[in-house]
């Protein structure tokens, strides 16, 4: 079941669209749902699919295709390193190898404590600030060097 | 229309049309995996890529709108060297596995790498592996085969109603699967399997049986529901390996349900009558068919003679061919008996001799897609004809509005404009509502007769009844169409109630008013052709109802088994097993035929030649595609000989062909069903709308897979999620009131007889009803599909007898 605050937060989303095409929020309401539980379990993925009104599976297609949603739990700090080309040639290899051993897990893993968990993220479109990452799909960081990320995991583990 | 040209072809095509369909048209072949006409367009496999001039890249001829003047190549050096490319794309995660694969031999990837594709791969890399899934006993996955066309996703989601397949993931890692371990619950699921380009979706039940070029091909017609589907059945050493859907455009298009694509397997039973058998001081023997018919002649000719022609009663099964229905009427018109009928599942015959013809659908199957408004009352559409309920998804895709009345709120898979969801006894009233708010509407001018006027005077029209009157006048909510074409069609459970004759009376007038199309849709692959030649009861004869009412002397069965195939079990099994003697034309050995006394083997529709009549009145004829088994023979010979030995005069026809000329006295059968297809009454019959029924009222459909003896044999149907134990299934409310829970054990009694059953909690029934499958051994005690029911709490004792049950069951 969703919770009244998601409800309220889909049918905003909702209201754009044509009313016999609710299939269109399906975006925004797994984003919102991924927001409030953490990660889009597959229970999660029915409750969306059923308050659209659209086939489980159909919520599935979108919720698997992008890689922002996560279909498995998330530490609290989700870092999405991007890996692409760009920042590849900018040396996203090296900040992935020091987040990696700082925090001593691999890609899809997440810490013992819980807090953070490491992706592999594709091109986020703004490769003029290559090699940078996300912290939970919304706090971007450019001109990523392992002290900037000293600094950032400091400031997560603070906060 | 436009000029083109394609490979230096000029052509003239329409506007709007892509490449692929001028290309298609012409006969130029492009080759395609994700594009099929009946689809919505994907562009997703490339395979269709062509040149066309002043575009410097290929264009998807699937994709690509033709526009004026537009010059294609499809086999110069760009089209070719792209096709080839987006071959060896599409073979980098292929299994070149085709030695195991089913799909062997009539593969398009394998015909058009053949073709199109290059003679080597500059792939080295390994493969990717996908897991296969278990979508349930009808098809089979091999998911590693699978090239993402997505056709199937496409067609269960646009013909089937509900997409229960999807493509999760992206890129390398995409795959189609069903939702987390479901399965594919389509009644028409088969049709993936033929969709499906590669191997990745196969038949489970042919699965590594045959090879597609050992299989000899011969068509024929699907014998369980009324459309009269096209089938091609697929043979070797003359066992019926497969059933394949036969291009018919104004039929079945290129698609069959499942219960006609997988009932074949039904066919090589165990089950299978090979002899003729006759009961002994209560013991079975086999016998010879001479012994056999001599012995059933005597029977028949000793108790006709000491009982009169009276005391024969004759069922047959509307699935029987015309053929057959002619001759054992014409039999029982010999042995002077007029106890004869078809409609075995009807229990209202008060129009009997008041039509005017052989009632039918009213239009013909394609004329549905073009309606715009639809009033079904009583059906469960997919339940009964899968096919058609397809035809009426397209026509509400179209944007026509489809409205139900009907005991049960069962899940059309399209957009239901109006319903109406009411006890069986109470759609007389409702039907009643909608004929007085439609001739009180003001864009009608008609009025109606002054019997119905009164009959309609006390009638109190409630709002959501008004607004499927409104609907059918062609008034709704976002347009208004001043003449809409309507079409009204009764049910299965319209056709079992009580009440018919009132339903059927209503319907009359509301398409009356509104001019509409439409009539009944008879369950049968012949219930029309039955009608048409007049198997049913003389003036003085006796109807089925009546037959297992009154009991007979004896009984001469065609293709039945009476306790699942009547419409009241326990009077039809105690009937048979007070009679005489019970003669049984059948194909099969079954606990139903028990207390038959002679069984007579004979041959299923792939083994005899013979016609079905459609519900839009097409008559069909079609050869045997096997030869029988055993010692089966055609009904329509043993019906012959069993009139030769009887003495019977005029049975001497030595091919089915010459009784389906003497049918339609050597006229071409149209004349003939043109003049016989009417569904209009001679006179107006007595009809009362409003009857107070308290207690609760059966809902008895009968379950898709437990329609005939063919399918309720068929394992791999009997496996699908269709076939569940039948259980009381009641409203929520109607459990409060009666103080029950699901999965409680109850006691369902009917007149004398009684069943076991588990409670259901299922809001899809109307209250006051009670939903309880007919055609099953659990239900076999029970009475009338559509009559009065009572529901009590089963006792400790019950308890125990119920799990005694379920284990003879297993």
């Amino acid at each position: 079941m969703l919770s009244a605050e998601a409800i309220e937060k889909i049918e905003y989303e909702l209201a754009k669209y044509p009313k016999d095409r609710r299939q269109a929020a399906v975006m925004s309401a797994l984003r919102i749902v991924q927001i409030e539980r953490g990660w889009l379990s597959k229970e999660s993925v029915t409750d969306v699919a059923k308050y659209l009104g659209i086939p489980e599976i159909a919520a599935m297609e979108v919720a698997s295709f992008y890689n922002m949603y996560d279909l498995q739990p998330v530490g609290q700090y989700k870092i999405t390193v991007c890996t692409n080309i760009s920042c590849m040639l900018r040396g996203s290899d090296e900040i992935v190898d020091h987040l990696q051993h700082t925090l001593g897990v691999g890609f899809n893993e997440v810490t013992a404590d819980g807090k953070f968990c490491i992706k592999e993220g594709e091109c986020m479109g703004c490769c003029g600030g290559a090699p940078l990452l996300h912290v939970n799909n919304t706090h971007m960081h450019e001109f990523l060097t392992t002290e900037k990320v000293d600094a950032l995991l400091e400031e997560l583990n603070k906060g | 229309m436009l000029n083109i040209e394609i490979d230096g072809k000029p052509l003239e095509v329409e506007h709007g049309s892509t490449i692929i369909d001028a290309a298609d048209a012409a006969g130029i072949a492009i080759p395609r995996f994700c594009y099929h006409k009946k689809l919505s367009v994907a562009a997703n496999c490339r395979m269709c890529l062509v040149q066309v001039e002043k575009f410097n890249k290929p264009l998807p001829a699937c994709a690509t709108p033709v526009a004026d003047g537009m010059k294609i190549y499809t086999r110069s050096k760009a089209a070719v060297e792209a096709q080839q490319s987006v071959m060896e794309f599409l073979l980098i995660n292929h299994p070149l596995d085709c030695p195991i694969c089913d799909q062997g031999g009539e593969c398009d990837l394998q015909d058009i790498a053949v073709a199109y594709g290059a003679s080597g791969s500059r792939y080295t890399e390994e493969k990717r592996v996908v897991f296969n899934k278990n979508i349930g006993p009808l098809v089979s996955t091999d998911m590693t085969r699978c090239i993402q066309c997505t056709r199937c996703v496409r067609f269960l989601k646009e013909v089937g109603g509900m997409q229960e397949l999807g493509m999760v993931g992206r890129g390398e890692h995409a795959e189609i699967t069903a939702y987390v371990d479901q399965s594919v619950n389509s009644e028409l699921s088969g049709n993936i399997i033929d969709l499906c380009p590669v191997g990745a979706l196969t038949s489970k039940p042919f699965r590594y049986s045959a090879r597609s070029w050992e299989l000899t091909r011969r068509s024929s017609i699907a014998p369980h529901d009324g459309l009269g589907s096209h089938i091609e059945v697929h043979v070797k050493d003359h066992k019926v390996m497969r059933v394949l859907p036969r291009e018919k455009e104004s039929i079945n298009e290129c698609w069959l349900s499942d219960r006609d694509r997988f009932s074949y397997e039904g066919l090589n039973s165990p089950d299978r009558l090979k002899v003729p058998m006759i009961k002994h001081n209560g013991q079975w023997q086999e016998t010879d068919w001479k012994t056999a018919l001599e012995f059933a002649a005597g029977q028949l000719k000793d108790i006709t003679k000491q009982y009169g022609g009276d005391a024969l009663g004759v069922l047959v099964s509307p699935n029987s061919t015309m053929e057959e229905g002619y001759l054992i009427k014409q039999l029982s018109e010999g042995l002077g008996c007029g106890n004869v009928d078809y409609r075995l599942r009807q229990t209202d015959f008060r129009l009997d001799g008041k039509r005017t013809g052989t009632p039918w659908m009213g239009c013909n199957i394609q004329e549905i897609e073009e309606l715009d408004r639809i009033l079904l009352i009583g059906s469960n559409i997919r339940n009964e004809h899968p096919l058609l309920a397809q035809r009426i998804r397209k026509a509400v895709a179209n944007g026509a509005e489809l409205c139900i009345v009907s005991p049960l709120d069962n899940d059309p898979l399209m957009d239901v404009a109006h319903k109406v969801i009411v006890r069986p006894n109470d759609m007389v009233n409702v039907l009643g509502q909608i004929l007085k708010a439609m001739s009180g509407l003001q864009k009608l001018s008609l009025c109606l007769p002054p019997t119905l006027n009164t009959l309609l005077e006390e009638i109190k029209v409630r709002p959501n009844t008004q607004k499927i009157a409104e609907c059918l006048a062609g008034i709704s909510e976002e347009l208004i169409l001043i003449a809409p074409k309507v079409g009204i069609f009764l049910g299965n459970m319209a056709l079992s109630d009580p009440r018919f004759t009132e339903m059927y009376s209503m319907a009359e007038a509301i398409g009356g008013i509104t001019g509409a199309k439409g009539g009944i849709l008879p369950p049968a692959a012949n219930s029309t052709g039955m009608h048409l030649m007049g198997v049913m009861p003389s003036a003085t004869g006796m109807h089925a109802r009546a037959m297992i009412e009154v009991p007979r002397k004896a009984y001469l069965l065609l293709n039945i088994e009476p306790e699942l195939d009547c419409q009241h079990a326990a009077l039809a099994t105690d009937a048979m097993a007070k009679a005489e003697c019970v003669i049984a034309l059948t194909a099969y050995k079954s606990a139903a035929l028990e207390n038959a006394d002679i069984l007579l083997p004979i041959a299923p529709f792939t083994e005899t030649s013979g016609t079905f009549m459609s519900m839009e009145g097409r008559v069909q004829s079609f050869q045997a595609v096997t030869r029988p088994l055993g010692e089966c023979r055609p009904a329509w010979k043993v019906l012959r000989v069993l009139a030769n030995t009887l003495g019977l005069n005029g049975f001497d026809y030595n091919s089915s062909e010459e009784v389906k000329n003497k049918i339609f006295h050597g006229e071409k059968p149209s004349a003939l069903v043109w003049r016989s297809l009417n569904n209009n009454l001679k006179e107006l019959v007595e009809i009362q709308i409003n009857i107070k029924k308290e207690g609760l009222q059966r809902i008895g459909e009968v379950p898709q897979y437990e329609s005939d003896p063919i399918v309720r044999r068929s394992p791999p149907l009997q496996k699908t999620k269709y076939n569940i134990r039948p259980m009381a299934r009641m409203h929520a409310d109607q459990l409060t009131e009666l103080g029950l829970q699901d999965g409680d054990l109850v006691v369902a009694y009917q007149d004398k007889g009684s069943a076991l059953l588990k409670v259901r909690l299922d809001n899809h029934v109307a209250k006051g009803c009670v939903r309880v499958a007919a055609a099953h051994p659990l239900t076999a005690g029970l009475g009338d599909l559509m009559g009065d029911i009572t529901i009590e709490k089963a006792s400790t004792e019950h308890a125990a007898l119920y799990e005694k049950q379920l284990t003879e069951m297993a």
